[in-house]
């Protein structure tokens, strides 16, 4: 129990240590490291709760590849950033003005509160023990049935991402020439090799 | 609970044990190591000539094209993992909404084949 209670406090001690540090590393690919960092430790933060499937999702998916991704987008900007940050004193008033009216809506949305009138039913049937059924397979249990509608709705919006990036990014460049293999097959000999007689002394 | 956890706690040691050694090896050599460092010896060294430019330069957004394609595929595969295990308990309906999960993907994955998005020219 001791080993459990120091281990949320390392754990949520180094989440939080790592969020600080992301937004205020000087170097962007240092506060993208710091970000995996705080990935891990949740995905740690997980494991706690007994949430097995959550953290590995959360390594494979989030360390794995949005982490990358991010890498892939700090390094492909050309910002200088030390140029960026030196507005910072200049726009704290404007930033400042929007954190506090996010903060206002959050503590509004928050005092406005009312727990659902089927949560009590929710709450009825608790997630099964650990000994009796393990976290991913009790996730199977409702995910594909009595939550379809949102297990497809996360598939369209897979298929939304997949298809708005191959149109923001790929375009074709002028002037490559592709092996067309089909093409190649499909050449006959007479097409492609032409027999000359050569006169003597002649040329063509 | 108690007993799930109880399951984690080598990989905690394991855990506690690669930061030990990451540590101890950045300490030692901080400790024992003479250190003499004058301006020559820190600057950036690249075959005998001043460093060009910068190490990080921009690269071709395909890369990022890759990546995000990867991810999506990723994710499907982590739906796949519950739908796998409990697939004996959710009976037909349970099945059959994978399986229009998976169509929707290969939809786009249909797509971005014949769109070229896998070939690097």
């Amino acid at each position: 129990m001791i080993v459990q209670a120091l281990t949320f406090y390392l754990f949520a001690g180094i989440t939080v240590a790592a969020g600080v540090m992301v937004v205020s590393a000087r170097n962007p690919v240092h506060s993208v490291l710091f970000l995996i960092l705080a990935f891990l430790n949740s995905a740690g933060l997980f494991v706690l709760m007994g949430a097995e499937f959550l953290a590995m999702v959360l390594v494979v998916v989030y360390v794995g590849a949005v982490a990358v991704l991010f890498l892939f987008v700090v390094m492909m900007l050309d910002i200088n950033f030390v140029e960026l940050r030196q507005g910072f004193l200049q726009y704290l008033p404007i930033g400042g003005l929007i954190g506090l009216i996010l903060l206002v809506e959050l503590v509004l949305v928050i005092g406005a509160w009312v727990v659902a009138p089927d949560a009590a039913a929710t709450i009825a049937e608790p997630m099964p023990a650990p000994e009796r059924m393990t976290n991913t397979h009790a996730l199977g249990l409702i995910l594909y049935t009595r939550y379809v509608y949102l297990f497809q709705i996360a598939g369209l919006i897979l298929l939304v991402a997949m298809v708005g990036a191959i149109v923001l990014t790929l375009r074709g460049r002028e002037g490559v020439r592709k092996q067309r293999i089909a093409a190649q097959v499909r050449g006959r000999r007479e097409e492609r090799v032409e027999l000359k007689k050569v006169p003597t002394r002649g040329g063509i | 609970m108690e007993e799930l956890l109880r399951e984690y706690l080598p990989i905690l040691m394991f855990v506690g044990i690669a930061v030990g050694i990451a540590v101890a090896l950045v300490a030692a050599s901080y400790i024992a190591a003479v250190q003499r460092p004058d301006s020559e010896k820190l600057s950036a060294y690249e075959c005998g000539f001043e460093a060009f430019t910068d190490a990080r330069s921009k690269f071709d957004v395909r890369y990022y094209l890759v990546a995000i394609l990867f991810i999506v595929f990723d994710l499907e595969v982590a739906f796949l993992f519950p739908w796998a295990i409990s697939l004996g308990r959710i009976g037909t309906f349970g099945f059959w909404s994978m399986i229009i999960f998976l169509a929707v993907l290969t939809i786009g994955f249909i797509y971005e084949w014949k769109k070229g998005a896998l070939e690097w020219e």
